[in-house]
């Protein structure tokens, strides 16, 4: 990332303190107005709901308030572990997120660099304007075109039977084995050209004397794949696995909301699922609220474990 | 270059191959559920019901869009939509660009705090229930301002704006400053003018996700026909098929009517026309914001 030293270089020539003085302040007035209008704004809507985490620990009821409910201490997180259900949302959840962000990370990165590998402008061009057009698709649409091709009549059913693979047309959302491949297949189809982008965008940065060097060494197109090109991209893949290990249990809402169905509950349910199912639909706020801090929770221990690990490697890292 | 094209070995060729196979690949599987929807979405219902259309309709008709069009659902999901399209979008825009203004500009006192404030949120949030109870006490729910004020900054668009301030020479804000602008005039004449492209990135980015936005219509909005959006009647259209959903959503609709499969492609060519017919031409600007992005606080 050659940006990123480019701008710490630059915080490092600003270092002339500007001094906290009442002429200062009056300088900046405008600026200071705004950011505290701004800074209300931070508190009310990505703060205060933080607050709302003390419902987790109380009998709580809207009448009451979280200033009235009366404190139940973590009876509402025991009942979450002991309840089945739950603990079966958190393997989903993980275990999709796991799935997901591995399919998505190399098919991205394979894309990358193959479409690096085409030389023809024009064609590469439009393959690559081709491959952005399912992230611009809401899962609304997506989950309805997956629906499509996996129905009885859609696509898949009919090439498998065509070519002899399956005898009859199966409902693939009736069997629980399909289900996590589904989904991991629905992100691939949706993001791989996007996520691409950024991989592109890197090995286009890297120095095209390195391949020089490495042609003239006797390297091979996959030498050179392996020696210049995966090591050029390694820092981005470094940062936007960080990013992402810390969104893996973000990610288990939309599709697996769309596309599961009662007979395979036990495999798509995931934690946000099971949140809005208890806490908005049963109206349970306490429960709905633990199961969602738990989440949270555990998202953050994640990326500072990434984090704290790729400092230990030497790699980059998120801070 | 001149010399790879004359003497292409066996491994070279074997490669190409591979390679235009697997574009090839790429691009069938991208397209051809779309296409597929636009070829059934243009075909005649009950014909459509014998199966076999790929990516030509057999029987042409366009009652499907006249169908869809009659829904007085979906035109009021329509128009909220395009509302909350552009409201959102230009609220967001000057929201982000005041904040990233601010927090960029190298004299201003609470530089780094008010930076850390908002990167923090980028990976601590209260989660569904508590943000729900908050709007609701706001009086946030059943309103339109609902769509508009709770995403209106974005951490992560703030800080693309700002890497882009970054690259902004010093030297033009300080000329400004000595012929007696103020911030504001810096801001509004100077700065923002120079800041298009990546104030381009961020409309495209908040607006495709206004317009694809159906989750806070359903949580918040449900009671309230006449503020229901594109996407979630479009859902509702479709739940009613796959009833055997989990959904809450399904459930409710399962008892009503379902619609032919030709009726639901041609309200899903509808809602996704217009983004897919914009996005082309605004490629540089996403891959520059996707950039900037990358470049970690």
């Amino acid at each position: 990332m050659s940006l990123r030293s480019k701008s710490k270089s630059k915080a490092n020539q600003d270092i002339q303190k500007v001094q906290f003085t009442w002429k200062e302040v009056k300088r900046q007035k405008v600026l200071l107005i705004w950011s505290f209008f701004i800074f209300i704004y931070g508190v009310i809507f990505c703060y205060l709901p933080l607050a709302g985490w003390l419902m987790a620990f109380q009998n709580y009821t809207p009448k009451k308030g979280i200033f009235g409910s009366p404190f139940c201490g973590l009876d509402k997180f025991k009942y979450l572990f002991d309840d089945p259900t739950f603990v079966r949302t958190i393997r989903n959840t993980l275990a999709m997120g796991v799935i997901n962000l591995v399919a998505t990370f190399i098919t991205a990165i394979v894309f990358a660099i193959l479409l690096n590998e085409v030389k023809a402008k024009k064609s590469k061009k439009v393959i690559q304007t081709i491959s952005y057009l399912p992230h611009f698709l809401s899962w609304i649409i997506v989950t309805n075109i997956i629906h499509q091709a996996l129905s009885h009549t859609g696509i898949v059913n009919e090439l498998l039977v065509n070519f002899g693979i399956l005898d009859a047309p199966i409902d693939f959302f009736a069997h629980p084995k399909y289900f996590w491949p589904i989904v991991a297949f629905a992100n691939v189809w949706k993001e791989t050209g996007w996520n691409a982008i950024i991989y592109l965008a890197a090995i286009t940065s890297i120095d095209p004397n390195l391949y020089e060097a490495a042609a003239i060494d006797g390297a091979g197109r996959w030498a050179k794949i392996k020696n210049v090109t995966l090591p050029g991209i390694r820092p981005t893949i470094i940062i936007l696995l960080l990013v992402n290990v810390g969104n893996v249990l973000n990610a288990g809402f939309e599709i697996q909301y769309l596309l599961g169905n009662g007979q395979i509950l036990k495999v798509s349910q995931t934690i946000d699922i099971w949140v809005l199912k208890w806490g908005i639909g049963q109206g349970d706020y306490a429960l709905g609220t633990a199961a969602g801090m738990f989440r949270s929770l555990v998202s953050i221990v994640l990326v500072v474990i990434a984090n704290e690990f790729a400092k230990r490697n030497g790699e980059e890292r998120l801070f | 270059m001149n010399q790879k094209k004359k003497k292409l070995s066996t491994g070279d060729k074997v490669f190409y191959v591979f390679l235009a196979i697997f574009m090839i690949l790429f691009v069938i599987i991208t397209l051809y559920p779309v296409l597929n929807t636009l070829a059934l979405s243009f075909n005649d219902g009950t014909d459509a019901l014998r199966g076999g259309i790929y990516l030509w309709p057999r029987k042409w008709s366009i009652k499907n869009y006249i169908s869809v069009f009659e829904r007085d659902s979906l035109k009021v999901g329509a128009y909220i939509t395009v509302f909350r399209t552009i409201i959102g979008t230009l609220l967001a825009l000057v929201a982000n660009a005041v904040l990233a203004f601010i927090i960029s500009r190298k004299r201003f006192l609470f530089k780094k705090s008010l930076s850390l404030f908002w990167v923090i949120t980028m990976y601590v949030n209260g989660g569904m229930i508590p943000t729900f109870v908050l709007y609701k006490n706001l009086g946030l729910t059943n309103s339109f301002l609902v769509y508009v004020i709770p995403g209106m900054f974005s951490a992560f668009n703030m800080l693309v704006i700002r890497t882009f301030m970054h690259g902004i020479p010093e030297s033009l804000e300080e000329s400004a400053q000595l012929d007696g602008a103020g911030y504001t005039t810096v801001f509004v004449k100077i700065i923002s003018p120079l800041c298009k492209p990546v104030y381009a990135t961020i409309a495209l980015f908040v607006a495709v996700y206004q317009w694809n936005s159906w989750f806070d219509a359903m949580l918040y909005n449900r009671m309230k026909a006449n503020l229901t959006t594109l996407q979630y009647e479009l859902m509702k259209l479709l739940a009613a098929v796959t009833n055997k959903s989990s959904s809450l959503e399904a459930m409710k609709n399962s008892a009503g009517s379902v619609q032919p499969a030709t009726v639901r492609a041609a309200a899903t060519i509808i809602t996704m026309a217009p983004i897919i017919c914009i996005y082309p031409f605004l490629q540089r600007y996403f891959v520059t914001g996707l950039t900037l992005g990358g470049v970690k606080e």
